[in-house]
């Protein structure tokens, strides 16, 4: 227990360590999902070692002991985690509750609005296109799903670029995106570290839709110039003082103008697996020693009071 | 919800497309129709959906001047659609209030209607501005970007230009 409660901790700053290598060598729709299962295993094993930990020491406060029957000062004879550690533990696990919380209602609130928005415009098109000349093009999902781009984006672009954009923008809704970006999102929330992961699912998610663009399209250098004309639009003002500009476009497009990615996937995903296996194992393990612990305390308990 | 799409037999691969649109851009009577072009993966471009034609017809109306003609629509999205494709869909969103059309000459000009995206897109302004995850609430096209690589920009755009 002493240490096997830390490798959930370890493991998450290993899926941190290894996004950006995982982001840059996998196929993006594998790089995704690999993130995405890390991330999300990360922040819950990492969650449940700190309630491991924090239960520990909340079960040495009296009233908790005398609902529970267990003996304090047996548990504080024999537990291995010291009490300013699982105090420790109780606050960040608090912390991150809270920012759970507040994250998760901020996210939902802006989706909702954008969704709101689409559907007080008539549905009768799958675009939506918006009088603006600052250049925007994204995909809101939802039950009201559409692809939104300003008319602005639309001129900057030719016949063949729109419709690569549009390929692109229809390939967040098909396949759903924002679910990963949410889940991230909120994994992060919980445990600050996995910000990373967070960051490079969200280069992964926009490969993966260029990748389908250029297959719907079968032009990589078109793909690449939509790109280029679409982040240097956005450049010109009034765009910059919208915070509307571009991340990771110059990789995204050396990307699309070379082939396909190669599919290099067994190390990785076989690394993936192990974190996943021995982070469980882990957390079992630590389990089973917290129950042992409280099994005997309550033992004392029964002893101590004749029954 | 899921439409699977209802397909005459000759267009068997359109039921492998299972995009999930709004109803009515099938029209009233749940039409469908698909335009028959070369397979993908033979390097050129691939069937196009009824919902994807009409994204793509309004989309080139947003993006000109001036009203367009059909014939000027139907250059715009390139090879691989038909004429009259064209100006049936062109009909349909003019039905669908989507569009305005007058007279210009023998036939129609076409060109988008605004009223709405006006004021859609203040409202979205607010949104986006509002919103505290801006970057990744909705999966946006492009992200920030710092000025240095404007330069790194302009080089690949040439390289793709060059291809």
């Amino acid at each position: 227990m002493r240490i096997v409660i830390y490798v959930p901790f370890a493991a998450a700053l290993m899926v941190t360590l290894l996004a950006t290598v995982v982001s840059r060598r996998l196929p993006p729709r594998i790089a995704t999902w690999w993130l995405a299962v890390a991330g999300v295993a990360a922040a819950a094993s990492s969650s449940a070692a700190l309630a491991l930990l924090a239960f520990t020491a909340v079960g040495q406060l009296a009233p908790v002991a005398a609902e529970g029957h267990w003996s304090v000062p047996a548990l504080r004879a024999h537990d291995p985690v010291l009490t300013p550690v699982g105090l420790g533990a109780l606050m960040i696990l608090l912390a991150a509750a809270a920012a759970l919380c507040i994250t998760a209602w901020r996210r939902l609130g802006a989706l909702a609005a954008a969704r709101r928005l689409c559907r007080s415009v008539r549905p009768e098109s799958e675009l939506l296109v918006l009088d603006d000349p600052s250049p925007h093009a994204f995909a809101v999902p939802g039950a009201a799903r559409r692809v939104v781009v300003s008319s602005g984006m639309l001129r900057s672009l030719d016949g063949a670029e729109r419709r690569a954009l549009l390929a692109h923008e229809r390939s967040h809704l098909r396949h759903r995106h924002h679910l990963f970006l949410t889940a991230l999102r909120l994994a992060a929330a919980v445990n600050p570290l996995l910000h990373p992961v967070f960051g490079a699912a969200m280069f992964t998610i926009e490969r993966w839709a260029d990748e389908d663009a250029a297959e719907a399209v079968q032009d990589r250098p078109l793909v690449a110039r939509t790109l280029g004309k679409a982040a240097l639009a956005s450049l010109q003002p009034p765009a910059a003082a919208l915070a509307l500009a571009v991340q990771h476009v110059p990789r995204r497009m050396q990307a699309m103008l070379a082939a396909p990615p190669p599919r290099r996937t067994i190390v990785i995903l076989a690394l993936g697996t192990a974190l996943l296996l021995i982070t469980g194992l882990s957390l079992l393990e630590a389990a089973h020693d917290t129950e042992r612990l409280f099994e005997a305390a309550m033992h004392s308990y029964r002893a101590m009071h004749g029954q | 919800m899921v439409t699977s799409r209802t397909c005459p037999a000759a267009c068997g691969r359109a039921r492998t497309h299972r995009m999930l649109l709004q109803p009515s851009i099938f029209g009233e009577h749940g039409e469908n129709f698909v335009v028959a072009t070369p397979e993908p993966g033979t390097g050129r471009p691939g069937r196009r959906m009824a919902g994807e034609l009409e994204a793509e017809v309004l989309a080139a109306l947003w993006a000109a001047s001036q009203p367009l003609a059909p014939a000027e629509v139907h250059a715009e999205l390139g090879a691989g659609v038909a004429y009259t494709t064209v100006t049936t869909i062109l009909h349909r969103l003019h039905r669908k209030g989507l569009v305005d059309r007058r007279r210009s000459g023998r036939g129609y000009a076409y060109a988008p209607a605004a009223d709405e995206a006006t004021h859609a897109a203040q409202a979205m302004h607010a949104v986006l501005r509002r919103g505290h995850d801006r970057a990744a609430v909705l999966a946006r096209f492009l992200s920030d970007l710092s000025p240095a690589d404007e330069r790194v920009l302009q080089d690949l755009l040439r390289q793709a230009e060059e291809r």
